[in-house]
């Protein structure tokens, strides 16, 4: 039984659990960014870096940035959190950083199974499979991502010409 | 990769999912719904990882950065909304657009 990914889980439930029951978005954004590390160790365990990675360049570090942005332009917060905020989720990713030190110096083996049948999926078979049979999916994703660029710059924007929010066809 | 992982990795996709689905029912704030939403999405990519890695096929990876396009599409969309809503919604409640505040 893989320790790591049991760890992991245990991990990721409590900051998700964490995460719905937090008063104020801050804090729960918090715990969400501990969530996706959990879920990133959970998936480099599985052996899918290529995945791990992206769940924390992506998601952790993209997508929760642009919500701490809307949440503090928003403004209905209050005072920025104090230290104590960042007490419950320092705790959560210390025992993160403990298994991933101890993945990395003590059991290497632990990171990429070998010998199972089914070893890691390297970044090279996914970047084959993307840009290979898959390769109209990811145009259709580059007209998503326009779609939702456009979208969000028109609902977002003010000019005075317009009725508020945007609401022109 | 051993059936017990399997089963636990599994099991953790569930509870999440789970977790964002009782978030999203329970949480009247705007941006928590939009949390929850994440979080159920972030559940679903992780349940296809570990299927890719179960049958050690990159698809699961495949399809899981396709879903982080359509969680960066819905998330700019989502809170280009929130932030239009904003001044017109107190603390952006849901149960408020339903009464006619917005």
């Amino acid at each position: 039984m893989n320790a790591l990914l049991a760890i992991a889980a245990l991990v990721a439930v409590a900051s998700t659990m964490a995460v719905v029951l937090q008063r104020r978005a801050v804090h729960a954004l918090l715990y969400l960014i501990v969530s996706f590390f959990a879920l990133a160790v959970a998936m480099l365990s599985l052996g899918a870096a290529f995945a791990a990675a992206l769940e924390v360049v992506v998601y952790a570090g993209a997508i929760l940035v642009l919500f701490v942005f809307v949440v503090m332009m928003i403004g209905s917060e209050g005072p920025v959190p104090g230290p104590k905020a960042w007490i419950g989720p320092a705790c959560l990713s210390v025992v993160l950083l403990g298994e991933l030190a101890y993945a990395f110096f003590a059991a290497p083996g632990l990171l990429a199974p070998a010998g199972s049948p089914t070893a890691a999926v390297s970044p090279k078979e996914v970047g084959l499979a993307l840009f290979g049979p898959y390769a109209v999916c990811v145009e259709i994703a580059a007209f998503l991502l326009l779609s939702g660029l456009v979208g969000a710059y028109h609902i977002g924007r003010r000019d005075p010409g317009s009725r508020p929010g945007g609401g022109k066809t | 990769m051993s059936a017990q992982d399997l089963e636990i990795a599994l099991a953790l996709a569930a509870a999440l999912f789970v977790i964002g689905l009782a978030g999203m029912i329970a949480r009247r704030s705007l941006v928590f719904m939009l949390l929850c939403a994440e979080i159920m999405l972030n559940a679903a990519g992780f349940a296809f990882i570990v299927a890719g890695a179960r049958w050690g096929r990159p698809e699961g990876q495949t399809m899981f950065i396709f879903l982080l396009v359509t969680a960066a599409a819905e998330v700019a969309v989502g809170l280009a909304l929130i932030l239009a809503l904003s001044g017109r919604l107190k603390d952006l409640d849901a149960d408020e657009m339903r009464s006619g505040g917005a």
